[in-house]
């Protein structure tokens, strides 16, 4: 052995540097880029053909007598907005004097008497005689991002996150009493609420995603984003499971409050977002909707800890970790909507809800080791089935 | 009914709780008309008729044609006479390819008879013989098919005399002047749609051999532009520059009689019209008879008609006319006549 092969020790202590090594392809490929430009390469340089002109609406804000677009430039070549036409007139505006570079964004002021609950249709031409139309299917003044708007989603947040979440931890003292069969029940009825969220979240995610700029990644971001939450929570669950020896209920807890604290985040970007676009009216109705379906994700985060003692405060710590997330969640979709960033954080909120179900998988076990007993199949799908039925109520 | 679902329903429940008034109520109501005088920026722009950006006009001198200068500039060709003592009359159109401004800052790739949209007015007598040398400078090939009176191979269209004129090569057309009225003429190759929307056409006038009475003469040809190829038109017009004849005001004189030579091209739309205000016309249509078919202020036309228009203004002042379809009127179809 020792005739033809070095020693990994050998291998390691090598003349050249190790970072030196690293470091070569990289340097080759540049070296080789620099003489492909020298010689003017095809393909390096200005790029040829007509002119690929991409605009994504990022943003649309309606005051009275205007319409206020963000476009984001979202193909390779410069794009030079010439024109805007609103419902088949031409129309004065301001803004985007410049060449719109790649990923650069700019704002389009267009003056249009519009009137409150009409379509509109807003097209802008380009240099090259395209048109990109942007539809506003419901014109509504987009509410100022003033204080007491701030207070209006807070308060919003605080119905759809804190309090349903805080009322369906009132389920702890009845928890405590049933016999473990029927606890593993409830458990399973949870891991299906929670199933439920993550696939509407997915997907919620991908609408999203389709409605925002192309350029940074479309659905992939919805991905992305489930893979970094699920990776990190894991991360996290197995640090603190490290210190604390076993991974209690307490431990568990706290993953389903902060997976559910995320989803919520993503919950009230899309009804701030809704909310500042008109397409979301507020009532009693979505309120108690978002109490009931909402209220079963405090029945998650207490069953895990149905065998302890918790403090009031402890308690309370968790249930704002899943529901305050909400109010900061309608802030960023109100004042700051990005689509990508919503699709974004929604992918994050389902990865985080995808690792709290892998946690709690093992507690759905009975005295045999099955995981899918009838009672855990009954209670999934109940738990899917609530979720289906008053997400029926609030969807937004 | 797709889109019943959520906003319907959170309507209902919004009308079924009055505590969501607490939650509602934030939403002002707008006044478009306030914002309106507050929203003011540089450029003078149509005095609250619908424009281009800060009332921006094209590079006419850029696009070497002027509608201002199309309005009045008629193609009398040259003349030489026959042993009989028959005025035969001569031009020589060709056919190229350009850009054209057709909007501030937006190009489009037309195809020309003599570099300029709509082609050359070409204007005559009734009985006279013509003779139209086309050449083909484009990269397609192309014809000029006439409106009225002449033999199947001058016809100008594919299979028929000369048929299609291949790039580089050319032709000659030659009839006789007739009927007397107002014709056009335009390219005649598949893709029909295409080759005419793109700018080959014109106005062809025969006048009368009684002729008419002393007139302002114009020519207006209807056209439009589809700058996104999406087979609608983005842009429409008289003589092809949007909204030109609002930011230079046609001028006309006090009680003289004023004719218009409406034609009208537009491609991709049913009908166009041509509406005028404060004032009715003696329309004429083809301008075939002398007797006006009616007396009116509106007249609608479908792609390939055209009339003649005849009118005076007992008034002073500016008069607008345009398109009686809003759309096309706020898409650059409309003018002004300013009357001294």
């Amino acid at each position: 052995m020792e005739g033809r092969a070095a020693t990994a020790e050998e291998l390691r202590s090598g003349r050249v540097p190790a970072w030196l090594l690293g470091l070569a392809p990289l340097i080759l490929i540049m070296l080789a880029i620099g003489v492909f430009a020298l010689l003017d390469g095809p393909g390096i340089g200005d790029r040829r053909g007509p002119p690929a002109e991409e605009l994504a609406v990022e943003r649309t804000t309606l005051t009275p007598g205007v319409i206020e677009l963000t476009v984001r430039n979202d193909g390779p070549d410069a794009v030079t907005i010439a024109q805007a036409v609103v419902n088949d007139a031409f129309a004065q505006f301001s803004g985007a004097d410049a060449p719109i570079g790649r990923l650069e964004t700019a704002k389009v002021r267009i003056q249009q008497p519009w009137i409150e609950g009409e379509a509109y249709e807003v097209a802008l031409m380009t240099s090259t005689g395209g048109t990109f139309a942007h539809e506003i299917p419901v014109a509504v003044e987009t509410p100022a991002n003033d204080l007491s708007f701030f207070g209006l989603m807070a308060l919003l947040g605080v119905y759809v996150g804190v309090i349903p979440v805080a009322l369906g931890m009132l389920w702890l003292p009845w928890i405590r009493r049933i016999p473990p069969d029927w606890l593993r029940v409830v458990m399973a009825l949870t891991v299906g609420l929670l199933g439920f969220l993550a696939i509407d979240a997915t997907l919620e995610g991908f609408e999203l995603a389709g409605e925002g700029s192309q350029a940074f990644g479309g659905a992939a971001l919805v991905l992305v984003g489930g893979i970094v939450s699920y990776l990190l929570l894991t991360g996290v669950s197995a640090w603190l499971a490290a210190r604390r020896a076993s991974a209690s209920g307490a431990t568990l807890a706290l993953l389903v409050a902060v997976g559910i604290g995320l989803h919520n985040l993503g919950e009230g970007v899309a009804i701030g977002s809704a909310y500042s676009v008109g397409a979301l009216a507020l009532g009693a109705f979505l309120v108690v909707g978002f109490a009931i379906h909402n209220t079963t994700e405090g029945l998650a985060i207490v069953a895990p800890i149905a065998h302890l003692r918790p403090s009031l405060s402890r308690l309370a710590g968790l249930g704002l970790l899943a529901g305050a997330p909400a109010v900061l969640g309608a802030w960023i979709g109100a004042a700051a909507f990005n689509a990508s960033l919503a699709a974004f954080l929604f992918g994050f909120g389902a990865g985080a809800i995808v690792q709290v179900i892998v946690q709690l998988a093992p507690s759905l076990r009975d005295d045999s080791g099955r995981t899918l007993h009838p009672g855990a199949v009954a209670g999934l799908l109940g738990g899917l089935g609530l979720m289906f039925l008053t997400g029926l109520l609030v969807s937004v | 009914v797709a889109e019943l679902t959520r906003r319907k329903l959170l309507a209902g429940g919004i009308a079924a709780t009055s505590g969501a008034a607490l939650l509602h109520s934030t939403v002002p109501h707008s006044h478009p008309w306030e914002a309106q005088a507050a929203e003011h920026h540089g450029g003078h722009t149509a005095g609250g008729h619908a424009d281009f950006r800060d009332g921006r006009t094209v590079n006419n001198a850029g696009n070497g044609f002027d509608p201002n200068e199309l309005l009045r500039d008629f193609d009398w060709g040259t003349t030489s006479r026959m042993p009989s003592g028959r005025v035969v009359r001569e031009w020589e159109l060709f056919a190229s390819e350009m850009d054209i401004e057709v909007a501030p800052g937006v190009s489009f790739a037309a195809w020309t008879y003599n570099q300029r949209v709509p082609g050359p007015t070409l204007r005559c007598r009734e009985g006279e013989r013509l003779r139209i040398t086309f050449v083909n400078g484009a990269s397609h090939p192309h014809t000029i098919h006439f409106h009225g009176i002449h033999p199947a191979e001058m016809d100008g269209v594919a299979g028929l005399g000369a048929g299609e004129i291949q790039p580089g090569e050319k032709t000659v057309y030659e009839f006789d002047a007739l009927p007397a009225g107002l014709h056009l003429y335009h390219c005649h190759v598949r893709p029909l749609a295409e080759h005419i929307a793109k700018g080959l056409y014109g106005a062809f006038i025969v006048d009368p051999a009684e002729p008419r009475e002393e007139a302002d003469e114009m020519v207006m040809v209807m056209n439009g532009f589809d700058t996104n190829y999406d087979r609608a038109n983005e842009l429409y017009a008289a003589n092809s520059i949007p909204f030109a004849y609002m930011h230079t005001p046609i001028q006309t004189k006090r009680d003289e009689l004023v004719r218009i030579y409406l034609v009208n091209v537009l491609e991709y739309d049913l009908v166009n019209s041509f509406h005028l205000h404060g004032n009715l016309f003696n329309y004429f249509p083809t301008g075939t008879s002398k007797t006006p078919s009616e007396f009116t202020d509106t007249v609608m036309l479908c792609q390939g008609q055209r009339g003649i228009l005849e009118w005076r203004f007992p008034y002073a002042g500016k008069f607008m006319f345009h398109a009686h379809q809003s759309e096309f009127t706020e898409l650059g179809w409309q003018g002004f006549f300013e009357v001294v």
